[in-house]
């Protein structure tokens, strides 16, 4: 089962690897992990999508919240919540034909396309996981240069939230 | 008053009220030294030299055990921290409070790959509770109360601190010390007080079982909740099983102790977990070694599982009752609940219950023959029982004598075992029984230790002769890597590679070549008055070279991927199961 854990940590040098260290310490998978300092730059926030059983998952997060540098952890799978994933995507696009199919892609995805040269264009598309593999699916018949996808991250809805 | 770096850091250790520090030096050390020798000559602390990183580590280990207080240690970078992993890997694996600074090459000779820089910080990571680099001097009293702190408190742990040697240099900088007197960490805040509700749900748990059964660890003695698990034991005639890492937190002559557990436990332990129907596990984690196959472990047991970490809490085994809190705190609440409450367990269930293990206890699996003319290492330890009343600190390495050891020396009392339980560490004994002579100097202190083991920490012989440790080695010596034979006698074919000890030193020149007293015992009728003469010097480091049965093995033994109900409990076992096995790959 896919889970997706969100944490607070003291932004410190060294906690990043901490907790990925802990992943491949203890065997566990890593689907995507990001980070970056929070409003409180000396807090990160960070979102890791991991694959697990319920046990494992358990585990995970005992031994996240075990990291003396992890503040807090939340299973956000276990909340109604928000995923959301950027991506860029570079493409061929040499031939109106092919410009025009591009866009039209763009447009059903409400994607946008943000560079444009005479044989590239270069999309940025937001969206939970999913559609970012749906907008990659529809592509598939053009050359597709490069793909940078940042991994999800997430937020509970409602009141719920990770704060300290 | 503006202080140095290395003179920051001895008023940290002053204001932690260290009073010993083990460590060796080098030259990312320098400053720390120079301090180090003046604070020793101001009566300050004394600093012990040991003869290689990892033996000043596991004596640190060896005298936070043996006492309340944390371990500390000093070595230089690079090959002086990396030689101190494997004592803080140890010190991880069985929550020993350390903390071990480390020197590091100048700030800006970092990443550079200059003489002696390795990033340990990096290495140690997976191996520590907590480590830090420190790169600033106004961070080096914080930090080493944030280390003191973490170290000591939860689940305790080694943490390590990482020092530039620049930030020590008093021509670089100095500035006015001030070490925090509080500390509040929002990342680390350890529960220790029990939950009630699951508190109150476990007493009634423990009123409905008919086949209870009391297994405390480590944590027991961690916590200094020995008073509290006998009185509960006591209270409700619950039978009663140590992990090794637990021996001694309950008193081992008590009617109710029915032996270690696991692999090399007693049957009675063994079996009894096995058909119980609720295990209190205090301060234990069901370690592999404690399980076996955990799909055939303790089939109907539920359990209660108390401890203060909560992610041992349903790691190996779920626990129906989970209570995460300080061993002693929930114990205590525990026991005023079931006063208040006065919960009278199923008296019939209970004697039906003992008289089962009764029987099992009837098979006398810790019986042994001892003849006139080959010492079996069973008696060597069976005799240093008798000679110190049971009542000395025992180090030892990692083998059968450690398992030896566990069987035969009785505990009484909590700190008194002081063994590498979790990494196995094999020259974990002489440093560690340096550390708890020097934290109990008037005691008697036990190395029980084997001719693999020994060698692998010898030089520490040096650092007992500067010091005038009168410890006693009791080197179980049968010219094998015995338990690795063991292994290889039963599940490999009797094809023993390279475990048996060609070329072994002299055991009794060596001892007296460091200027110790040197003995080796062949005749069992020897081995009782070898072992009083060694004990009653208070003088001298006695090493006594027991020449002990060649390919004796340790009973009984729970094989890999066996259940607790199918142990061997002699050769005879071991020899039907292997032609049982064979017969089975027949029929195939």
């Amino acid at each position: 089962m896919r889970h997706i854990i969100s944490l607070l940590m003291e932004n410190e040098a060294g906690a990043l690897s901490r907790v990925s260290g802990l992943f491949s310490q203890r065997g566990y998978n890593i689907e995507s992990l990001t980070v970056a300092a929070t409003d409180d730059p000396t807090l990160s926030r960070m979102t890791v999508v991991t694959k697990g059983n319920d046990a494992s998952i358990e585990q995970i997060v005992k031994q996240l919240n075990k990291l003396i540098d992890v503040v807090k952890v939340m299973e956000l799978s276990d909340y109604p919540h928000i995923e959301r994933e950027m991506m860029f995507v570079k493409i061929r696009a040499d031939s109106n034909e092919v410009c025009a199919a591009i866009k039209l892609n763009v447009d059903i995805f409400r994607a946008r396309i943000i560079d444009v040269t005479k044989k590239m264009y270069t999309i940025e598309v937001t969206g939970s996981p999913e559609k970012l593999d749906a907008f990659l699916n529809a592509l598939k018949d053009n050359t597709i240069i490069e793909v940078v996808r940042t991994g999800a991250m997430g937020i509970p809805r409602g009141s719920a939230s990770l704060t300290i | 008053m503006k202080l140095s770096g290395a003179e920051i850091f001895i008023e940290c250790l002053k204001a932690e009220k260290v009073d010993t520090i083990f460590g060796y030096p080098g030259g990312a050390v320098l400053f720390l030294y120079d301090e180090l020798y003046k604070a020793e000559n101001r009566g300050d602390l004394r600093h012990i030299l040991a003869r290689h990183e990892q033996g000043a580590v596991h004596a640190a280990e060896g005298y936070a055990k043996s006492s309340d207080k944390v371990g500390v240690a000093i070595v230089t970078s690079g090959p002086g921290a990396t030689n101190a992993v494997t004592g803080i890997a140890d010190a991880y694996m069985d929550s020993v409070p350390l903390v071990v600074i480390s020197g590091n090459v100048p700030k800006d000779l970092i990443g550079k790959d200059s003489f002696q820089e390795i990033d340990i910080v990096g290495i140690t990571r997976p191996c520590v509770k907590h480590n830090f680099l420190v790169t600033c001097i106004e961070d080096i009293a914080p930090v080493m109360k944030k280390a003191f702190h973490i170290a000591s408190t939860g689940r305790p742990g080694p943490v390590l601190v990482d020092i530039p040697k620049d930030l020590t240099n008093p021509a670089v900088k100095k500035i006015e010390f001030n070490y925090p007197k509080e500390l509040v960490m929002r990342s680390y805040q350890p529960t220790l007080k029990g939950n009630k509700k699951q508190i109150k749900s476990a007493i009634k748990m423990i009123a409905e079982a008919k086949k209870p059964i009391l297994y405390a660890g480590g944590g027991v003695i961690t916590s200094n909740a020995h008073n509290e698990l006998t009185e509960f034991g006591r209270l409700y005639n619950f039978p009663v099983t140590n992990t090794l890492m637990g021996l001694g937190c309950y008193p081992s002559n008590d009617q109710q102790f029915i032996g270690m557990l696991g692999m090399h436990g007693t049957v009675e332990a063994n079996r009894a977990m096995h058909y119980a129907d609720l295990i209190i596990c205090v301060g234990a984690r069901f370690d592999d070694r404690v399980t076996g196959d955990l799909k055939k472990f303790s089939p109907d047991a539920k359990v209660i599982h108390i401890d203060i970490d909560p992610a041992s809490i349903s790691k190996n085994r779920p626990a129906q009752n989970p209570i995460v809190g300080d061993v002693k705190e929930v114990l205590q609440s525990m026991l005023a609940e079931i006063k208040e409450q006065k919960i009278v367990p199923d008296k019939s269930a209970y004697d039906a219950w003992w008289s089962e293990i009764k029987e099992w206890q009837k098979l006398d699996c810790l019986a042994y023959e001892q003849d006139d003319k080959i010492i079996k290492a069973q008696y060597v330890v069976d005799m240093l029982c008798k000679v110190t009343n049971g009542d000395a600190f025992v180090a030892s390495d990692v083998g059968q004598h450690q398992m030896f050891a566990a069987q035969y020396y009785r505990f009484n009392h909590p700190k008194r075992w002081i063994n590498s339980g979790g990494l196995g560490t094999m020259g974990f004994g002489l440093p560690a029984a340096m550390g708890v002579q020097f934290a109990n100097p008037d005691d008697t202190v036990a190395c029980v230790t084997g001719d693999g083991s020994i060698q692998m920490c010898i030089q520490e012989l040096g650092c007992s002769k500067q010091y005038g440790l009168p410890l006693n080695i009791i080197n179980l010596n049968n010219g094998y890597l015995g338990m690795v034979r063991q292994w290889q006698e039963f599940f490999y074919e009797e094809r023993y590679a390279m475990t048996y000890n060609q070329s072994l030193p002299d055991f009794v020149k060596l001892a007296e070549a460091y200027g110790h007293i040197g003995k080796r015992i062949d005749n069992p009728a020897d081995v009782e008055d070898a072992l009083r003469e060694a004990v009653e010097d208070k003088k001298n480091l006695h090493f006594l070279d027991f020449v002990v049965e060649e390919q004796g093995n340790v009973y009984p033994m729970i094989p890999a991927g066996y259940g607790h109900n199918e142990m061997y409990l002699n050769k005879q076992d071991a020899i039907e199961d292997a032609i049982k096995k064979s017969k089975l790959l027949e029929n195939d």
